[in-house]
């Protein structure tokens, strides 16, 4: 029996902390803004810039590009989020994830009451190794819809849309990201922190390219990388309760008026009744529930989140780990970017043609994203003349043994049709559920196929996802 | 693991009630020593009976005093390191495998791990129970009773023997799981 290796834990390991000189790597903060917050000013903060940290196109890249060149694992120190000793001392298991020592569980909890309690209650992420980026300037919009097939245009301000990153030619998916429209000329972005050299190598060139190209002032824009601050991932019914009893008023009663997708700067009481600086509340999330992403300063973001948690308390808000997160997203039929997306794979093909928006569908377009020419023409099924797509993304539920990453899928006649990139037990459905690749024509709802699991097949039926219904807040339904 | 006891009581009473509880009981460190209870039982109330040692793949095994049987599991600790196993692929019946061969499967949430043979032996019997309630496993893994978490009985030759001889004892494990955590 092969188990998880973890990494150290509880008090042993915090008794351990003196002894790690790479502790601070991941927090040189770097903060957008360092003057004190005063009310009313909370967006302009959020979107001011600092000049002294805005890093230029040439310099990111040139970093970038070293970093991509030494091996993630073995040469360099794994880094730590704001977080790390409020893990710790609250039980946390860590593990090595996208460069960071991140929390799997923590021992309150076992994985599926966790997943459940998320469900059930609300749960508190880690978040911060993602990356969290700024890009500003009058040609902000037209590059981000150059290197994804977001349609900004009409994206109103403080509201998001999930997106990929695309490779030129190809229209492979560099990565996955969210994409928040703060002002029209300033955009808060994230991706992943297991990408985050390939990305920023990627958005370095991409920069570099576009000012080769457009050399007008209006194309000119500003990339910045947010290091060092927090992001936290507030999910489950009780997350709005949560959330406001901390909120400064006014903003108190208007979370309710926040729909999913929507976003908003605000200021909350931290534990000696002090104000925090204005901290970025974005509707949604990775679990299916309802919830709020929070993008907190450097300086504030273990005050803001202990004031979450003391708030609340354990009866009501515990903290999660990947271990959760990752069944939670799955129940939710959300990708896993290098296990369900990856740079072979385009939006058509995983399944995310929504991402491509109405606007961004017209070939002869003056501002195509990349491997539209591949992707356009895929939009359009083979039986109606298009190039369509020769495999799909599915969602799967298995019968007996649980199919994980890697297990064939094969149809009624033993053939290889494809192979499952996520799998596991689903806490909520009590049922196996899984996504994967299957050939195009195997891919409908309904459709009886196998996988290999130990060298077993095991019936599985293709099944819509969402496999859990999602709790989004979109408002009252009209009547 | 050292938790597993707290973990274990705390399960029987598991309803939304308890939650807070539980997370107010959850110690932050786990006590650093400990000994699985029922390889406890065995050394203290039945010395005659059977030897039980373990693997560094963390199965345990029961060699009988004649040396011609014995009962196969998954540790105490690796039972709390998978967490909640909701699914159980029990060994072939009658199968002969060397030690180290895959026989069977753990599946929890977060992870599936191998049950490998911890010696040469031949599958006799499985536990049939764990197919209707796998998670027996996190409660009694180290129970080779009626209602334990035992995985396999097997048939035990010269070889499984010799096999035997080179594993570790519970005193051992314990350091060795030690180590590990």
């Amino acid at each position: 029996m092969k188990l998880v290796r973890a990494l150290q834990r509880g008090r042993k390991a915090a008794s351990s902390l003196q002894s790690q000189p790479a502790r601070s790597i991941a927090l040189l903060s770097r903060p957008l803004s360092a003057a004190a917050a005063s009310p009313g000013s909370a967006v302009a903060q959020y979107q001011q810039q600092s000049p002294r940290t805005a890093l230029a196109p040439s310099s990111l890249s040139s970093k970038a590009s070293r970093r991509h060149g030494s091996s993630l694992a073995s040469d360099e120190p794994l880094k730590q989020t704001p977080l790390y000793d409020l893990h710790l001392a609250h039980g946390a298991k860590m593990v090595p994830f996208g460069g960071f020592q991140m929390p799997v569980q923590y021992s309150s909890l076992s994985v599926s009451a966790s997943h459940h309690f998320t469900r059930s209650h609300a749960s508190l992420f880690d978040v911060g190794h993602m990356v969290q980026h700024r890009f500003s300037g009058p040609g902000a919009a037209a590059f981000l819809e150059r290197i994804t097939p977001a349609s900004l245009g009409p994206l109103p301000v403080r509201s998001s849309t999930l997106s990929t990153l695309l490779w030129p030619g190809t229209g492979g998916i560099v990565d996955d990201t969210i994409i928040t429209k703060l002002a029209d000329d300033a955009f808060y972005v994230v991706t992943n922190a297991a990408c985050r050299d390939k990305d920023l190598k990627y958005l370095g060139e991409q920069l570099a390219e576009w000012t080769k190209s457009n050399n007008s002032e209006n194309a000119k824009l500003e990339h910045e990388v947010l290091d060092g601050w927090g992001l936290v991932a507030l999910q489950g019914p009780l997350s709005e309760e949560i959330l406001s009893s901390i909120l400064v008023a006014p903003e108190e009663s208007k979370l309710r008026e926040l729909y999913f997708g929507q976003c908003r700067p605000v200021m909350v009481k931290t534990g000696g009744g002090e104000l925090s600086q204005p901290i970025l509340v974005s509707r949604g999330g990775y679990t299916g529930e309802d919830g709020f992403e929070i993008s907190i300063p450097p300086a504030d973001t273990v005050a803001v989140t202990e004031a979450l948690l003391e708030s609340a308390g354990p009866e009501k808000l515990q903290f999660a780990g990947l271990g959760a997160r990752d069944s939670l997203r799955l129940e939710a039929g959300m990708c896993l970017y290098g296990h369900d997306l990856d740079d072979t794979t385009t939006p058509v093909e995983g399944a995310l043609s929504w991402v491509i928006g109405k606007d961004r569908r017209d070939p002869a377009s003056k501002n195509p994203f990349h491997g539209a020419e591949v992707i356009l023409p895929q939009l359009t099924p083979k039986s109606k003349g298009g190039a369509g797509v020769s495999r799909r993304r599915v969602g799967l539920v298995v019968e007996g043994a649980p199919a994980r990453e890697g297990a064939e899928i094969v149809d009624s006649a033993g053939q290889k049709i494809g192979v499952v990139t996520s799998g596991c037990p689903s806490p909520t459905l009590g049922k196996n559920i899984a996504m994967g690749y299957v050939a195009d024509g195997s891919h409908k709802a309904g459709t009886e196929l196998e996988v290999v699991v130990r060298g077993r097949k095991r019936k599985a039926v293709v099944t819509k996802m969402p496999f859990v219904p999602s709790k989004y807040w979109k408002g009252t339904a009209p009547a | 693991m050292a938790a597993s006891i707290a973990t274990r009581c705390l399960r029987a009473t598991r309803a939304p009630c308890s939650l807070f509880q539980l997370a107010q009981a959850a110690p932050i460190a786990r006590p650093s020593t400990r000994f699985p209870l029922s390889a406890f039982r065995t050394f203290s109330t039945t010395p005659l009976r059977e030897i039980r040692k373990y693997t560094k793949d963390h199965e345990w095994v029961d060699l009988s005093a004649d040396k011609t049987s014995g009962v196969i599991g998954i540790s105490e600790y690796a039972a709390e390191e998978l967490g909640d196993v909701v699914y159980v692929e029990l060994p072939e019946e009658g199968k002969a495998v060397q030690a180290g061969d895959a026989i069977g499967a753990v599946e929890s949430v977060k992870s599936a791990a191998d049950i490998n043979a911890p010696i040469a032996c031949r599958v006799t019997s499985i536990n049939m129970l764990l197919e209707e309630k796998p998670g027996t496993i996190n409660q009694v893994p180290e129970d080779d009773s009626h209602g334990g978490g035992w995985i396999a009985k097997v048939a035990v030759d010269e070889a499984g023997v010799k096999d035997f001889e080179n594993l570790m004892d519970a005193e051992e494990y314990k350091a060795f799981t030690g180590s590990e955590e």
